[in-house]
Protein backbone atom coordinates (compact mmCIF):
# COMPACT_ATOMS: atom_id res chain seq x y z
CA UNK A 1 0.00 0.00 0.00
CA UNK A 2 1.05 3.54 -0.91
CA UNK A 3 3.07 5.25 2.13
CA UNK A 4 1.14 7.68 4.35
CA UNK A 5 3.13 11.27 4.61
CA UNK A 6 2.16 13.40 7.48
CA UNK A 7 2.90 17.57 7.58
CA UNK A 8 4.86 19.04 5.16
CA UNK A 9 8.36 21.43 6.06
CA UNK A 10 8.00 20.69 9.73
CA UNK A 11 10.84 17.84 10.31
CA UNK A 12 13.93 19.13 12.26
CA UNK A 13 16.22 16.91 9.91
CA UNK A 14 19.56 17.81 8.94
CA UNK A 15 22.38 16.04 7.42
CA UNK A 16 25.89 17.70 7.07
CA UNK A 17 27.75 15.89 3.85
CA UNK A 18 30.61 17.89 4.72
CA UNK A 19 31.39 14.86 7.73
CA UNK A 20 29.11 12.23 6.08
CA UNK A 21 32.02 9.47 5.39
CA UNK A 22 29.26 7.27 3.32
CA UNK A 23 28.67 4.37 5.52
CA UNK A 24 25.20 4.21 5.27
CA UNK A 25 23.56 3.09 9.15
CA UNK A 26 21.32 6.01 8.31
CA UNK A 27 20.14 3.77 5.30
CA UNK A 28 19.86 0.62 7.61
CA UNK A 29 17.69 1.86 9.98
CA UNK A 30 15.03 4.61 8.82
CA UNK A 31 12.11 2.77 8.85
CA UNK A 32 10.78 5.75 6.50
CA UNK A 33 13.31 5.65 3.95
CA UNK A 34 14.62 8.74 4.26
CA UNK A 35 17.91 8.79 3.14
CA UNK A 36 19.39 7.74 -0.88
CA UNK A 37 22.60 7.13 -1.90
CA UNK A 38 23.44 8.51 -5.27
CA UNK A 39 27.10 8.69 -6.89
CA UNK A 40 28.40 7.40 -3.84
CA UNK A 41 26.90 10.19 -1.13
CA UNK A 42 23.97 9.79 1.25
CA UNK A 43 21.92 12.33 1.02
CA UNK A 44 17.89 13.07 1.93
CA UNK A 45 15.62 12.16 -0.44
CA UNK A 46 12.62 12.58 1.30
CA UNK A 47 12.73 14.77 3.99
CA UNK A 48 8.80 14.83 4.64
CA UNK A 49 8.73 11.30 5.27
CA UNK A 50 10.46 11.77 8.34
CA UNK A 51 9.05 11.08 12.11
CA UNK A 52 11.84 12.64 13.67
CA UNK A 53 12.55 8.83 15.39
CA UNK A 54 16.62 9.31 16.04
CA UNK A 55 17.48 6.31 14.71
CA UNK A 56 20.04 8.06 12.06
CA UNK A 57 20.95 10.61 14.74
CA UNK A 58 21.70 7.93 17.96
CA UNK A 59 23.19 5.50 14.80
CA UNK A 60 25.81 7.68 12.97
CA UNK A 61 29.65 7.51 14.02
CA UNK A 62 30.31 10.46 12.63
CA UNK A 63 27.40 12.87 13.77
CA UNK A 64 26.76 14.00 10.86
CA UNK A 65 23.07 13.54 10.98
CA UNK A 66 21.40 15.55 13.38
CA UNK A 67 17.62 15.39 14.24
CA UNK A 68 15.18 16.77 17.80
CA UNK A 69 14.15 13.70 17.96
CA UNK A 70 11.01 12.73 19.75
CA UNK A 71 7.61 10.77 19.61
CA UNK A 72 4.69 12.29 17.41
CA UNK A 73 2.04 11.53 19.70
CA UNK A 74 -0.40 14.20 21.18
CA UNK A 75 -1.86 12.50 24.10
CA UNK A 76 1.39 12.76 25.22
CA UNK A 77 2.00 16.35 24.52
CA UNK A 78 -1.50 17.15 26.46
CA UNK A 79 -0.14 15.05 29.38
CA UNK A 80 3.01 16.75 29.37
CA UNK A 81 1.18 20.30 29.20
CA UNK A 82 -1.83 18.68 32.43
CA UNK A 83 1.76 17.92 34.54
CA UNK A 84 0.99 14.70 34.04
CA UNK A 85 3.86 12.13 33.64
CA UNK A 86 1.88 9.77 31.33
CA UNK A 87 3.71 8.88 28.17
CA UNK A 88 2.82 7.53 25.11
CA UNK A 89 2.19 4.49 23.97
CA UNK A 90 0.41 2.10 21.49
CA UNK A 91 1.71 -1.12 23.30
CA UNK A 92 -0.45 -3.25 20.60
CA UNK A 93 3.24 -3.72 18.93
CA UNK B 1 20.83 -9.37 38.12
CA UNK B 2 18.71 -12.09 38.85
CA UNK B 3 18.62 -14.75 35.97
CA UNK B 4 15.18 -15.38 34.58
CA UNK B 5 12.72 -17.04 36.63
CA UNK B 6 12.23 -20.61 35.60
CA UNK B 7 7.96 -20.71 36.78
CA UNK B 8 7.23 -18.60 33.72
CA UNK B 9 4.25 -20.32 32.03
CA UNK B 10 6.12 -20.28 28.64
CA UNK B 11 9.51 -21.65 30.30
CA UNK B 12 9.51 -25.48 29.61
CA UNK B 13 12.82 -26.31 30.78
CA UNK B 14 16.25 -25.34 31.29
CA UNK B 15 19.88 -26.34 28.88
CA UNK B 16 23.09 -26.37 30.26
CA UNK B 17 25.52 -24.07 28.74
CA UNK B 18 29.22 -22.78 29.35
CA UNK B 19 27.37 -19.44 30.84
CA UNK B 20 25.29 -21.39 33.21
CA UNK B 21 21.81 -22.97 32.94
CA UNK B 22 19.42 -20.83 30.37
CA UNK B 23 15.52 -21.30 30.67
CA UNK B 24 14.18 -22.59 27.62
CA UNK B 25 11.33 -21.04 25.66
CA UNK B 26 8.16 -22.86 24.54
CA UNK B 27 7.67 -22.39 20.63
CA UNK B 28 3.85 -22.90 20.98
CA UNK B 29 1.72 -19.90 20.73
CA UNK B 30 -0.78 -21.30 23.54
CA UNK B 31 -4.48 -20.07 24.77
CA UNK B 32 -3.06 -19.15 27.70
CA UNK B 33 -0.90 -16.14 25.28
CA UNK B 34 -3.65 -15.83 23.19
CA UNK B 35 -6.01 -14.60 25.51
CA UNK B 36 -3.24 -12.04 27.26
CA UNK B 37 -2.33 -10.59 23.81
CA UNK B 38 -6.47 -10.12 23.28
CA UNK B 39 -6.47 -8.85 26.96
CA UNK B 40 -3.71 -6.19 27.05
CA UNK B 41 -5.51 -4.49 23.37
CA UNK B 42 -8.03 -3.63 25.56
CA UNK B 43 -6.30 -2.47 27.86
CA UNK B 44 -6.32 -5.44 30.90
CA UNK B 45 -3.39 -5.66 32.82
CA UNK B 46 -1.05 -4.07 30.12
CA UNK B 47 1.93 -2.80 32.21
CA UNK B 48 1.88 -5.90 34.18
CA UNK B 49 2.09 -7.88 31.06
CA UNK B 50 5.90 -8.38 31.25
CA UNK B 51 8.96 -11.16 31.15
CA UNK B 52 11.74 -11.67 33.01
CA UNK B 53 14.52 -9.55 31.35
CA UNK B 54 17.70 -12.05 30.65
CA UNK B 55 18.81 -14.89 28.45
CA UNK B 56 16.55 -17.52 27.33
CA UNK B 57 16.91 -20.21 25.08
CA UNK B 58 15.22 -21.29 21.66
CA UNK B 59 14.82 -25.09 20.45
CA UNK B 60 18.66 -26.11 20.94
CA UNK B 61 21.06 -23.56 20.30
CA UNK B 62 24.82 -24.15 20.30
CA UNK B 63 27.54 -21.52 20.57
CA UNK B 64 27.29 -20.25 16.78
CA UNK B 65 23.52 -19.75 16.90
CA UNK B 66 21.99 -16.39 16.36
CA UNK B 67 21.51 -14.37 18.97
CA UNK B 68 17.72 -12.54 19.16
CA UNK B 69 17.52 -9.17 20.96
CA UNK B 70 13.97 -8.39 22.46
CA UNK B 71 11.80 -6.01 24.83
CA UNK B 72 10.28 -7.60 27.76
CA UNK B 73 6.65 -6.68 26.90
CA UNK B 74 5.26 -9.90 26.88
CA UNK B 75 3.22 -9.04 23.41
CA UNK B 76 6.53 -8.19 22.01
CA UNK B 77 8.24 -11.25 23.26
CA UNK B 78 5.83 -13.80 22.19
CA UNK B 79 6.23 -11.99 18.50
CA UNK B 80 9.41 -12.78 18.13
CA UNK B 81 9.01 -16.42 19.79
CA UNK B 82 6.41 -17.18 16.88
CA UNK B 83 8.17 -16.14 14.53
CA UNK B 84 11.72 -17.91 15.70
CA UNK B 85 9.81 -20.90 16.67
CA UNK B 86 11.70 -23.35 14.12
CA UNK B 87 15.11 -21.83 14.49
CA UNK B 88 17.83 -23.06 17.33
CA UNK B 89 18.69 -19.42 18.65
CA UNK B 90 18.99 -17.44 21.75
CA UNK B 91 16.81 -14.68 23.35
CA UNK B 92 18.55 -11.69 25.02
CA UNK B 93 15.04 -9.68 26.83
CA UNK B 94 16.49 -6.46 27.72
CA UNK B 95 14.54 -4.92 30.62
CA UNK B 96 12.56 -2.07 29.07
CA UNK B 97 9.97 -1.54 31.93
CA UNK B 98 7.47 -3.48 29.98
CA UNK B 99 7.29 -1.55 26.87
CA UNK B 100 7.27 -2.57 23.45
CA UNK B 101 10.72 -2.38 21.15
CA UNK B 102 9.66 1.00 19.28
CA UNK B 103 8.46 3.04 22.67
CA UNK B 104 11.12 1.77 25.02
CA UNK B 105 13.30 3.00 21.86
CA UNK B 106 12.05 6.68 22.13
CA UNK B 107 12.68 6.41 25.45
CA UNK B 108 16.15 5.25 25.62
CA UNK B 109 14.66 2.52 27.84
CA UNK B 110 15.74 -0.15 25.37
CA UNK B 111 19.45 1.66 25.06
CA UNK B 112 22.80 1.06 24.62
CA UNK B 113 23.76 0.63 28.48
CA UNK B 114 20.70 -1.71 29.24
CA UNK B 115 22.07 -4.02 26.05
CA UNK B 116 25.95 -3.66 27.28
CA UNK B 117 24.78 -4.46 30.74
CA UNK B 118 22.70 -7.25 30.00
CA UNK B 119 25.13 -8.66 27.59
CA UNK B 120 27.92 -8.62 31.00
CA UNK B 121 25.31 -9.97 32.85
CA UNK B 122 23.87 -13.13 31.05
CA UNK B 123 27.62 -13.86 29.86
CA UNK B 124 27.13 -13.98 26.61
CA UNK B 125 30.97 -13.44 25.99
CA UNK B 126 31.37 -17.27 27.63
CA UNK B 127 28.55 -18.28 25.75
CA UNK B 128 29.46 -17.53 22.28
CA UNK B 129 31.50 -17.82 19.58
CA UNK B 130 31.00 -15.28 17.37
CA UNK B 131 30.30 -11.43 18.52
CA UNK B 132 26.77 -10.92 16.76
CA UNK B 133 23.54 -9.77 18.18
CA UNK B 134 20.67 -9.31 15.97
CA UNK B 135 18.48 -6.59 17.27
CA UNK B 136 14.95 -5.39 15.76
CA UNK B 137 15.49 -2.34 13.35
CA UNK B 138 13.06 -0.11 15.07
CA UNK B 139 15.34 -0.54 18.48
CA UNK B 140 17.64 2.03 16.56
CA UNK B 141 16.27 5.07 18.22
CA UNK B 142 17.83 4.10 21.26
CA UNK B 143 20.87 1.99 20.86
CA UNK B 144 24.28 3.28 19.40
CA UNK B 145 25.45 0.19 17.01
CA UNK B 146 29.02 1.66 17.06
CA UNK B 147 29.10 2.53 21.10
CA UNK B 148 27.61 -0.93 21.33
CA UNK B 149 30.88 -2.42 20.21
CA UNK B 150 33.22 0.29 21.42
CA UNK B 151 31.87 -1.02 25.42
CA UNK B 152 31.31 -4.91 24.55
CA UNK B 153 32.90 -5.86 21.63
CA UNK B 154 29.27 -7.08 20.16
CA UNK B 155 28.56 -5.87 16.77
CA UNK B 156 24.69 -4.97 16.13
CA UNK B 157 22.95 -6.36 13.28
CA UNK B 158 20.05 -4.74 12.50
CA UNK B 159 17.25 -6.75 11.67
CA UNK B 160 13.81 -6.39 9.60
CA UNK B 161 11.10 -3.85 11.27
CA UNK B 162 8.58 -7.45 11.75
CA UNK B 163 9.88 -10.12 13.60
CA UNK B 164 7.77 -12.34 10.83
CA UNK B 165 10.74 -11.48 8.40
CA UNK B 166 13.41 -12.78 10.70
CA UNK B 167 13.74 -16.83 9.08
CA UNK B 168 13.45 -14.54 5.81
CA UNK B 169 16.21 -12.48 6.96
CA UNK B 170 18.64 -15.19 8.14
CA UNK B 171 18.15 -17.26 4.95
CA UNK B 172 19.60 -14.19 2.94
CA UNK B 173 23.04 -14.24 5.33
CA UNK B 174 21.73 -11.11 7.31
CA UNK B 175 20.55 -8.90 4.50
CA UNK B 176 17.08 -7.51 4.70
CA UNK B 177 15.23 -6.09 1.39
CA UNK B 178 13.83 -2.64 1.24
CA UNK B 179 10.13 -4.35 1.80
CA UNK B 180 11.24 -5.58 5.46
CA UNK B 181 12.94 -2.60 6.41
CA UNK B 182 10.02 0.06 6.29
CA UNK B 183 7.59 0.44 8.70
CA UNK B 184 4.10 0.65 7.17
CA UNK B 185 1.02 0.96 8.89
CA UNK B 186 -2.11 -1.24 6.89
CA UNK B 187 -5.82 -1.27 7.60
CA UNK B 188 -5.19 -4.46 9.95
CA UNK B 189 -2.53 -2.73 12.01
CA UNK B 190 -4.77 -0.13 12.66
CA UNK B 191 -7.75 -1.99 13.55
CA UNK B 192 -6.15 -3.61 15.90
CA UNK B 193 -4.93 -0.19 17.71
CA UNK B 194 -8.93 0.73 17.57
CA UNK B 195 -9.39 -0.89 21.04
CA UNK B 196 -6.86 1.04 22.37
CA UNK B 197 -8.17 4.19 21.08
CA UNK B 198 -11.83 3.26 21.85
CA UNK B 199 -10.79 2.11 25.80
CA UNK B 200 -9.73 5.89 27.04
CA UNK B 201 -12.14 7.72 24.70
CA UNK B 202 -15.32 6.21 26.36
CA UNK B 203 -13.57 6.41 29.68
CA UNK B 204 -13.81 10.45 29.38
CA UNK B 205 -17.63 10.03 26.88
CA UNK B 206 -18.79 8.32 30.47
CA UNK B 207 -17.76 10.91 32.60
CA UNK B 208 -19.27 13.70 30.21
CA UNK B 209 -22.19 12.01 29.81
CA UNK B 210 -22.49 11.24 33.48
CA UNK B 211 -22.48 14.91 34.24
CA UNK B 212 -24.70 16.16 31.15
CA UNK B 213 -27.02 14.03 32.37
CA UNK B 214 -27.05 15.23 36.52
CA UNK B 215 -27.31 18.86 34.19
CA UNK B 216 -30.43 17.69 32.18
CA UNK B 217 -31.96 16.74 35.74
CA UNK B 218 -30.87 20.15 37.27
CA UNK B 219 -32.44 21.79 34.40
CA UNK B 220 -35.81 19.64 34.29
CA UNK B 221 -36.12 20.47 37.89
CA UNK B 222 -35.99 16.44 37.88
CA UNK B 223 -38.35 15.00 35.84
CA UNK B 224 -36.41 11.84 34.86
CA UNK B 225 -38.46 11.78 31.48
CA UNK B 226 -37.87 14.58 30.52
CA UNK B 227 -34.51 14.93 31.54
CA UNK B 228 -33.66 11.61 29.45
CA UNK B 229 -35.44 13.41 26.59
CA UNK B 230 -32.68 16.57 26.54
CA UNK B 231 -30.02 14.36 27.24
CA UNK B 232 -30.56 12.09 24.23
CA UNK B 233 -28.96 15.14 22.43
CA UNK B 234 -25.44 14.98 23.75
CA UNK B 235 -25.61 11.78 24.15
CA UNK B 236 -25.93 11.35 20.59
CA UNK B 237 -23.35 13.91 19.98
CA UNK B 238 -20.95 11.98 22.22
CA UNK B 239 -21.86 8.41 20.93
CA UNK B 240 -21.26 9.71 17.13
CA UNK B 241 -18.04 11.68 18.06
CA UNK B 242 -16.34 8.76 19.88
CA UNK B 243 -17.66 6.72 16.32
CA UNK B 244 -16.54 8.90 14.18
CA UNK B 245 -12.91 10.48 15.54
CA UNK B 246 -11.61 6.60 17.30
CA UNK B 247 -13.49 4.20 15.36
CA UNK B 248 -14.02 5.43 11.67
CA UNK B 249 -11.08 7.99 11.47
CA UNK B 250 -7.94 5.44 12.29
CA UNK B 251 -9.19 3.11 9.89
CA UNK B 252 -10.08 5.26 6.74
CA UNK B 253 -7.09 7.09 7.58
CA UNK B 254 -4.97 6.81 4.41
CA UNK B 255 -8.72 7.98 2.51
CA UNK B 256 -8.97 11.43 4.26
CA UNK B 257 -8.62 14.00 3.41
CA UNK B 258 -5.63 16.14 4.81
CA UNK B 259 -2.47 15.56 5.87
CA UNK B 260 -3.39 16.70 9.89
CA UNK B 261 -5.19 13.66 11.64
CA UNK B 262 -7.62 16.05 13.40
CA UNK B 263 -8.72 17.27 9.65
CA UNK B 264 -9.43 13.99 8.89
CA UNK B 265 -11.64 13.83 12.26
CA UNK B 266 -13.41 16.67 11.45
CA UNK B 267 -14.00 15.64 7.92
CA UNK B 268 -15.58 12.26 9.39
CA UNK B 269 -17.37 13.80 12.05
CA UNK B 270 -19.09 16.56 10.00
CA UNK B 271 -20.06 13.67 7.84
CA UNK B 272 -20.83 11.86 11.05
CA UNK B 273 -22.93 14.49 12.27
CA UNK B 274 -25.19 15.19 9.20
CA UNK B 275 -26.14 11.46 9.12
CA UNK B 276 -27.45 11.33 12.58
CA UNK B 277 -29.55 14.66 12.49
CA UNK B 278 -32.15 13.11 10.80
CA UNK B 279 -32.64 10.50 13.13
CA UNK B 280 -32.73 12.75 16.50
CA UNK B 281 -35.94 14.89 17.24
CA UNK B 282 -34.76 17.89 17.57
CA UNK B 283 -37.46 20.87 17.48
CA UNK B 284 -35.04 23.87 18.00
CA UNK B 285 -32.14 25.23 15.78
CA UNK B 286 -29.89 25.20 18.13
CA UNK B 287 -30.51 21.58 18.92
CA UNK B 288 -29.39 21.00 15.55
CA UNK B 289 -26.56 23.12 15.75
CA UNK B 290 -25.12 21.02 19.26
CA UNK B 291 -24.82 18.61 16.96
CA UNK B 292 -23.28 19.74 13.82
CA UNK B 293 -20.44 22.04 16.04
CA UNK B 294 -19.63 19.78 18.82
CA UNK B 295 -19.72 16.25 16.63
CA UNK B 296 -16.94 17.72 14.47
CA UNK B 297 -15.10 19.51 16.96
CA UNK B 298 -15.01 16.30 19.46
CA UNK B 299 -14.18 13.61 16.80
CA UNK B 300 -11.48 15.88 15.51
CA UNK B 301 -9.54 15.75 19.23
CA UNK B 302 -9.96 12.23 19.18
CA UNK B 303 -8.66 11.65 16.14
CA UNK B 304 -5.71 14.02 16.57
CA UNK B 305 -4.98 11.59 19.73
CA UNK B 306 -4.38 8.79 17.33
CA UNK B 307 -1.15 10.60 16.10
CA UNK B 308 0.84 8.48 18.76
CA UNK B 309 -0.51 5.33 17.40
CA UNK B 310 0.21 5.86 14.36
CA UNK B 311 3.70 5.15 12.26
CA UNK B 312 3.92 8.50 10.54
CA UNK B 313 3.82 11.62 12.30
CA UNK B 314 6.53 13.75 14.05
CA UNK B 315 6.61 15.58 16.93
CA UNK B 316 7.51 18.36 15.28
CA UNK B 317 4.40 18.19 12.78
CA UNK B 318 2.22 17.22 16.06
CA UNK B 319 3.18 20.51 17.54
CA UNK B 320 2.32 22.65 14.73
CA UNK B 321 -0.86 20.29 14.38
CA UNK B 322 -2.08 20.75 18.19
CA UNK B 323 -1.36 24.84 17.55
CA UNK B 324 -4.20 25.39 14.98
CA UNK B 325 -6.38 22.25 15.88
CA UNK B 326 -6.42 22.08 20.02
CA UNK B 327 -8.20 25.73 20.40
CA UNK B 328 -10.49 25.04 17.76
CA UNK B 329 -11.52 21.35 19.24
CA UNK B 330 -11.63 23.09 22.84
CA UNK B 331 -13.92 26.14 21.53
CA UNK B 332 -16.08 23.87 18.95
CA UNK B 333 -16.89 21.95 21.78
CA UNK B 334 -17.62 24.49 24.52
CA UNK B 335 -19.88 26.55 21.28
CA UNK B 336 -21.70 22.96 21.45
CA UNK B 337 -22.15 22.87 24.91
CA UNK B 338 -23.27 26.26 25.23
CA UNK B 339 -25.62 25.88 22.67
CA UNK B 340 -27.36 22.55 24.67
CA UNK B 341 -27.66 24.54 27.22
CA UNK B 342 -29.44 27.38 25.65
CA UNK B 343 -31.41 25.22 23.77
CA UNK B 344 -32.96 23.58 27.33
CA UNK B 345 -33.44 27.11 28.37
CA UNK B 346 -35.30 27.75 25.88
CA UNK B 347 -37.90 25.29 25.95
Amino acid sequence: MQSMVYLKDVVTLAHRPEICNGCGICLVVCPRRVFERSDGKINVAKRDACIECGACQRNCPQMAVTVRAGVGCASAIINQMLGRKKACCPSAY
Amino acid sequence: MRPPRLDQPFVTGTIETAAGSVPKVSNVFSRADRIGAFKVRWGIGRMKYRVDAGLYAMGEPTAESPVFVTANYKLTFDLLRRAIASIDGWILVLDTLGINVWCAAGKGTFGTDELVERIESSRLDDLLSHRKLILPQLAAPGVAGHEVKKRSGFQVIYGPVRAEDIPEFLGKGLKAEERMRTKDFGFKERLALVPMEVVPAVRLALLAAAGLFVLSLLFSGFSISKALGWFAISATAIVTSVLAGAVFTPLLLPWLPGRAFSIKGFVMGLLFAFLVVPFVYISSIPGTAVLLISIPAMAAYLAMNFTGSSTFTSLSGVRKEMRFALPLEIGGTGIGLLLWIIALLGR
